[in-house]
């Protein structure tokens, strides 16, 4: 099937998220879509789904002009879509999420649901997929959750299938398989759309590549391109991916982890009996699949958690059972994995959002009231230093992109003399150049000798910043491996192995092809 | 490329580190007012429950306890499950679910040879306090149902008892002006979409706070009703008050299973509208969770987005459902008005769409369970209203606080987590 939009234009408002964006996907090709976070490809694939209505332009299924209200008309033409946070229901079983919306039913009604299970096998057989249909969704693993997302588009027929930044939540292995699928999908004839930031997946996998930047099209690209080229295209300037950085020294170790196991209310271990340390001067870098207790790790530090096990100690002070305030007058500093929840006040303007931990202490008070004039002058300074873009420091912070949101995030963190700096996720939804800006803020602050513990998802922003990496799994520390690792040992520790077991396999499997990706 | 899995760290040794303290500490509270009121100063006579009523096709003999004694027992029972309950949570974490009930069964009975025993004729009609609860009961399931039918799709229906009323109301104007208690009833179901329809129009398509429009849709069917009564319904023409006269629906007992003890005289030998109220229990559960349309409910009312991404039209889908739930309080609201009192008052309902709203939550969304819970309400409730004609140990003021109490203890969780729809509550914007 041929799919073609033309000229689609998209607005919110004032905001034009899709400005008259062309784009053909032949059939049975794999159809690369790269551009940044809030660059408009969601939305444009929103508009393809029949999600958004479009402001104007048309799209042509096989050269005929097609109108969906809905997504029902989308799935009817043939259109499927994974989507990047799954639209699945967490309570219902594979097979009722599988059936719903084209249920098989009898007399007045009645599920049939036994029909929908013997598709579910039948599709599971056929591409290798490993899903229980009376499995209750919110119980998988987010690989399986995906798989479930594909059967649900392919049950419909789909012979296009828009995979939304579908690499995210997995694992370098769980990649490699999802990229084998789509190869499957491709040979039996399914056109894919693969959405995506990443320029080494987009790489491997597509055929043709479109580049969107600012919700425009700025060019088409094949996958043999050079990956400076694509991320010039991307960015708009040209990038420097690699970042100089200097060998850490590290001295003596000032933030030890021991044996520390941090609990739900009903007793499930989300952080599972975990030691480490950390020297000045130092940056260690905690690797995992999102959701395998790294928040909770960088919470329970802070003491934002009430069932925890174990010591944590900085220059010797025991840090558990202290409350935030203590641990933050102790010299942490913590850049949460949610600037939108936990790092920022929207509505507050920047210069307010530099002193939301320091508003207590002069020259920002006196007595009991605030000194606008100093905090004034802070915000001035600071948004010089950090580079904010805005128009002036009393904006509220809600108002800024992304990437300046979190340039205020660090800017207030490190803002005061740290002993420790912790960062959750520092670059999550940011633009590349904020990211070159931001990583060289933490490396300097590592070589000022502060111990450093970063906690990303990303395997590139770990590989580009750590000294020593740790990588955890299912709340357990797999083990602590030196930072130039291989991508395929640190996929494979994430996936669950230790780091022996995982080098192990590595050598035993040495002859045959390594992964995909690595 | 082959992974290895690792199992599940065994939870078992974690609970001991976060076990709940709230279930021993309730039980040994209770346990202790059980060793001094039921059996140190517990009543010395015999407290008799009568298990049939007069003109019963079978009879069954009466139930004769001695007070004391058994109180003793019961005491004694429930500070050993107290104790029980302390050393499981201890070594286990948590107190076994058959415990907790034990315990509740112990306990219940004691104080009701304590309450019984104490009176002064020392006997209660158990049939009487069913079939009497069922007054209470019929409104309540209706409201429950309702509550059932827009929180399943998403949308909290905090209007039940506005409903209730407008059903009430209307069905009594009707009645005394068509003379046909069908008519009445109809007119009511009509009322509480009317309601219904204020609801859904505010909170799903003008967002507005569903919690507020509930209230103020409360506040003001309160208001009018209240109004029109003053103003129609107290014109008396030749000393009948000619607007609130409606008529009443007959009890239609069911040959044989009327005759059951207990069950008989409870559910088989009711107006249309108690039947109707089991029929819905089964039509609602089953409907919710065995055909396309419940599949479609649940899922707009768990993962709004998801259902939308499946082609169901989110917003219709909560509005038939409010719709269908304002139908369902307003049959129960007429309940008040042409079976069990042959007229209307102001602000007659009392609460109970309230009631109806905790006996939701008390039974998890699900259609039988909110039955459950509303048996237990209404036998809660008509407890107090019986032995407030005796005279009891304690003071019936302190007696009329029992449903409201257990109506606490069923919302705070004692009693095992409930979990709402994830969607509940939260308007659905698209794009």
């Amino acid at each position: 099937m041929k799919l073609e939009l033309k000229g689609i234009t998209k607005s919110f408002g004032s905001l034009v998220a899709n400005d008259h964006i062309d784009l053909v996907v032949q059939p049975g090709e794999i159809h690369g879509l790269l551009g940044e976070n809030g660059a408009g490809k969601s939305t444009l694939m929103n508009v393809l789904y029949g999600l958004y209505e479009p402001s104007s332009g048309e799209i042509l299924i096989d050269d005929k002009a097609v109108k969906f209200s809905g997504p029902a008309d989308a799935m009817a033409a043939g259109i499927g879509m994974v989507h990047q946070h799954f639209m699945l229901v967490p309570v219902f079983t594979v097979a009722e999420n599988v059936a719903l919306g084209k249920e098989a039913t009898g007399f007045a009604g009645v599920l049939d649901l036994e029909q929908t299970r013997k598709k579910i096998r039948d599709i599971s057989a056929k591409y290798g997929f490993d899903v229980d249909p009376d499995a209750v969704v919110e119980d998988l693993p987010v690989g399986v959750q995906q798989r479930v997302e594909i059967i649900k588009a392919l049950v419909r027929d789909a012979r296009i299938l828009i995979l939304d930044e579908p690499t995210a939540v997995l694992t370098p292995q769980e990649t490699d398989e999802l990229i084998s699928i789509m190869r499957q999908l491709k040979d039996s004839g399914t056109s894919l759309v693969f959405i995506t930031h990443k320029l080494r997946e987009i790489k491997a996998i597509a055929d043709t590549i479109t580049v969107i930047r600012r919700g425009k099209m700025v060019g088409t690209a094949l996958p043999s391109a050079a990956t400076t080229e694509l991320a010039a295209l991307m960015v708009g300037r040209s990038v420097s991916l690699a970042l100089n950085k200097a060998d850490a020294t590290p001295g003596e170790e000032t933030f030890r982890v021991r044996n520390l196991t941090v609990m739900d209310d009903a007793g499930h271990r989300l952080v599972d009996d975990v030691s480490f340390g950390v020297g000045t001067g130092e940056i260690l870098a905690i690797a995992g699949v999102q959701g395998n207790g790294q928040t909770e790790l960088t919470e329970a530090v802070l003491g934002l958690h009430k069932h925890v096990k174990g010591s944590v100690t900085l220059d010797g002070r025991e840090l558990v059972g202290r409350n935030v305030r203590q641990v933050l007058d102790a010299g942490v500093g913590f850049v949460p994995e949610d600037r939108q929840i936990d790092g920022l006040v929207e509505h507050f303007s920047i210069a307010e959002n530099l002193i939301l931990d320091l508003y207590g202490k002069a020259p920002f008070s006196r007595g009991s009231t605030l000194n606008r004039a100093a905090i004034a002058r802070h915000a001035e300074a600071k948004v010089v230093e950090f580079d904010v873009r805005t128009p002036s420091a009393s904006v509220p912070v809600g108002t800024l992109s992304g990437g300046n949101q979190q340039k205020v995030v660090l800017a207030r963190e490190l803002s005061r003399p740290l002993k420790l700096f912790i960062a959750s996720q520092p670059t999550r939804g940011v633009d590349v150049g904020s990211i070159e800006f931001l990583h060289k803020r933490i490396i300097a602050e590592r070589d000022k000798g502060t111990p450093v513990v970063i906690v990303s998802t990303e395997l590139d922003e770990v590989l580009e910043l750590a000294d020593r990496i740790a990588v955890l799994y299912a709340g357990a520390l797999m083990g602590i491996v030196p930072g130039k690792s291989s991508r395929s040992l640190l996929g494979l520790m994430m996936a669950g192995l230790t780091a022996t077991e995982a080098q192990a396999q590595l050598d035993a499997s040495a002859t045959t092809a390594e992964g995909e990706l690595s | 490329m082959s992974t290895v899995i690792k199992t599940e760290p065994n939870a078992f040794k974690d609970q001991l580190a976060v076990r709940s303290w709230k279930l021993p500490l309730t039980f040994g509270a209770l346990a202790l007012f059980a060793i001094l009121v039921f059996a140190i100063f517990g009543p010395d006579g015999r407290a008799t429950f009568r298990l049939s009523q007069d003109g019963d096709a079978w009879q069954l003999p009466d139930l004769v306890l001695p007070a004391k004694p058994v109180g003793i027992l019961a005491a004694a029972g429930c500070v050993a499950l107290a104790i029980l309950s302390y050393l499981q949570t201890k070594l286990e974490g948590r107190t076994r679910r058959s415990v907790s009930n034990a315990f509740t069964v112990l306990f219940v009975l004691g104080l009701l040879v304590w309450i019984i025993g104490g009176t002064k004729s020392q006997n209660i009609t158990l049939v009487g306090l069913f079939t009497g609860a069922m007054l209470i009961i019929t409104p309540l399931v209706f409201g429950s149902l309702s509550g059932v039918l827009c929180e399943r799709s998403g949308v909290v229906n905090i209007a039940i008892e506005g409903q209730l009323l407008a059903g009430a109301f209307t069905a009594a104007l009707v009645g005394s002006i068509t003379g046909n208690a069908y008519a009445a009833l109809v007119a009511a179901a009509a009322a509480g979409v009317l309601v219904s329809v204020l609801l859904a129009a505010f909170s799903i398509k003008y967002l507005v706070n569903q919690i507020i429009v509930g209230v103020v849709l409360n506040v003001l069917v309160a208001g009018l009703t209240g109004f029109l009564f003053e103003k129609i319904m107290k014109i008396k023409v030749q000393g009948v008050t000619v607007y609130n006269d409606p008529p009443h629906l007959p009890n239609l007992p069911i040959p044989l299973l009327s005759d059951i003890p207990m069950l008989g005289p409870m559910f088989f030998r009711q107006s249309i509208i108690g039947y109707l109220m089991l029929v819905l229990v089964a039509v609602i559960w089953f409907g919710l969770f065995r055909t396309r349309w419940g599949l479609r409910v649940r899922a707009v009312g768990e993962h709004p987005q998801a259902a939308d991404t499946m082609g169901i039209n989110v917003n219709r889908t909560r509005f038939i459902n409010v719709l269908a739930g304002g139908a369902v309080a307003g049959v129960g609201g007429a309940y008040f008005t042409l079976v069990a009192v042959s007229s209307f008052s102001k602000d007659m309902t009392g609460g109970l769409g309230f009631i109806a709203l905790a006996a939701l939550i008390f039974g998890r969304w699900n259609p039988i369970g909110a039955f459950l819970a509303a048996l237990l309400f209404g036998v809660a409730g008509n407890l107090q209203s019986i032995l407030s004609l005796a005279v009891t140990p304690i003071d019936g003021q302190f007696l009329a606080m029992l449903p409201y109490a257990l109506t606490i203890l069923a919302v705070s969780g004692l009693v095992g987590k409930s979990r709402a729809p994830a969607a509940s509550g939260e308007p659905y914007i698209k794009g």
